[in-house]
């Protein structure tokens, strides 16, 4: 059990995947401008990554080794998570619609959120079991949700600065981005 | 038709440069900028995929229905990159183990995909090669350039060469995350002003 807990420190907050691992800063910067965006978009990458981690563990493990097609990996994982995305978008626009409202428009994004396939190659360049699989899967996502919700509250305020007209917008995100990494960069202390 | 092609590949140096100017593909170019080296190769890397998808999502425009589109587009990018990542780790192991997971993450990269949507399915393929090799050109030459400046303060070499006399205590802030991002911003700060005179 402590394996786990340490797992799921580690990869929350020492390897965050945003800000440490340098995965998934293309919807980072999109969908950081406002407190809403950024939260249904954490709940998302939280909700899809957990099912995506377990899937493409399955996939790894009972196709690609089984019939040693591991050169396959790439295009069998992105085609599983594209089939995943759209999977959970019919599922939820039927069965669950307050659901959907919610993560509805972030939900198309996801498959070419680089921090999806990212964190499901890293299980299995680690060699996780399929638990520590899906820890690590969770704790990835909300080291992810937790970056960019604190993000979006630091940029909400940045809107109403006076900033010099060629540092405004993803300029100065960038640099704020920085300095929010170098606050976790002190986690590192802790490993 | 000639002055056309040049405009489709020159746009990518300056007009329209990624990271810069279209803000995606921004993971790897925060990653893999630690040393010159391995931003030429990912460049590179970036180069061989981008062209080849735009020209065969050029090549089956009319065959891929629109519907099923970005998938078909994803096969295309997927393939390539399975074969860079192959040729890859038969010819340059060591580079291939230094950019590690980027490689496969070219595929969530957004520049070819989005080039085969926004440019390839609308385009002949001459065109659509043009608007691939400029754009990874000019993907592989911002990657450098943000790599050399990470990569001469940050360890204080350039290409692994000593840059500075013996005294010169690296700047390590450059080559760890934080650097990355402050340094990107900064870059694109200077685009922003050179940009707009």
């Amino acid at each position: 059990m402590g394996d786990y807990v340490l797992l799921a420190i580690s990869c929350i907050l020492i390897n965050n995947i945003l800000l440490m691992q340098y995965l998934g800063n293309c919807p980072f910067l999109g969908t950081s401008k406002k407190m809403e965006t950024a939260v249904g978009m954490a709940m998302a990458v939280v909700f899809v990554l957990v099912l995506a981690g377990a899937i493409t563990w399955l996939t790894e493990m009972f196709i690609l080794r089984k019939f040693g097609l591991e050169y396959l990996r790439t295009m069998s994982f992105i085609l599983v998570i594209a089939a995943l995305v759209q999977f959970v978008e019919m599922f939820l626009k039927k069965s669950i619609p307050a659901l959907y409202a919610g993560l509805g428009i972030f939900l198309p994004l996801i498959t070419t959120n680089c921090a999806v396939l990212g964190v499901c190659l890293i299980n299995i360049k680690e060699e996780y079991t399929f638990i520590e699989c899906l820890v690590s899967s969770f704790s990835y996502s909300s080291g992810f949700g937790l970056a960019l919700i604190l993000f979006a509250g630091v940029r909400e305020r940045i809107l109403l600065a006076r900033i010099p007209k060629p540092l405004q917008d993803t300029s100065i995100g960038l640099v704020t981005a920085g300095l929010l990494s170098l606050a976790f960069f002190a986690f590192k202390g802790m490993a | 038709m000639a002055k056309s092609v040049t405009q489709e590949f020159t746009k990518g140096l300056w007009k329209e440069i990624p990271p810069f100017r279209l803000v995606l593909g921004l993971c790897p170019t925060l990653a893999v900028t630690k040393s010159v080296e391995n931003a030429i190769g990912m460049g590179v890397a970036v180069i061989f995929v981008l062209v080849g998808s735009n020209v065969l999502v050029a090549m089956l425009r009319k065959i891929i229905p629109s519907k099923v589109r970005i998938a078909c587009f994803i096969i295309v990018v997927a393939t390539f990159v399975t074969v860079v990542e192959l040729l890859m780790q038969a010819y340059t192991y060591p580079l291939f183990l230094k950019l590690g997971i980027f490689i496969p993450l070219i595929v969530v990269n957004c520049i070819p995909l989005g080039r085969a949507e926004a440019f390839a399915y609308k385009n002949g393929i001459i065109p659509s090669f043009a608007d691939g090799l400029g754009l990874g050109i000019g993907y592989a030459l911002s990657l450098t350039v943000l790599a050399a400046i990470r990569e001469v303060f940050g360890s204080g070499t350039f290409y692994g060469n000593q840059v500075f006399g013996p005294s010169f205590q690296p700047f390590n802030f450059m080559v760890e995350a934080p650097g990355a991002f402050v340094c990107l911003g900064l870059m694109l700060c200077v685009m922003n002003f050179v940009g707009k005179k």
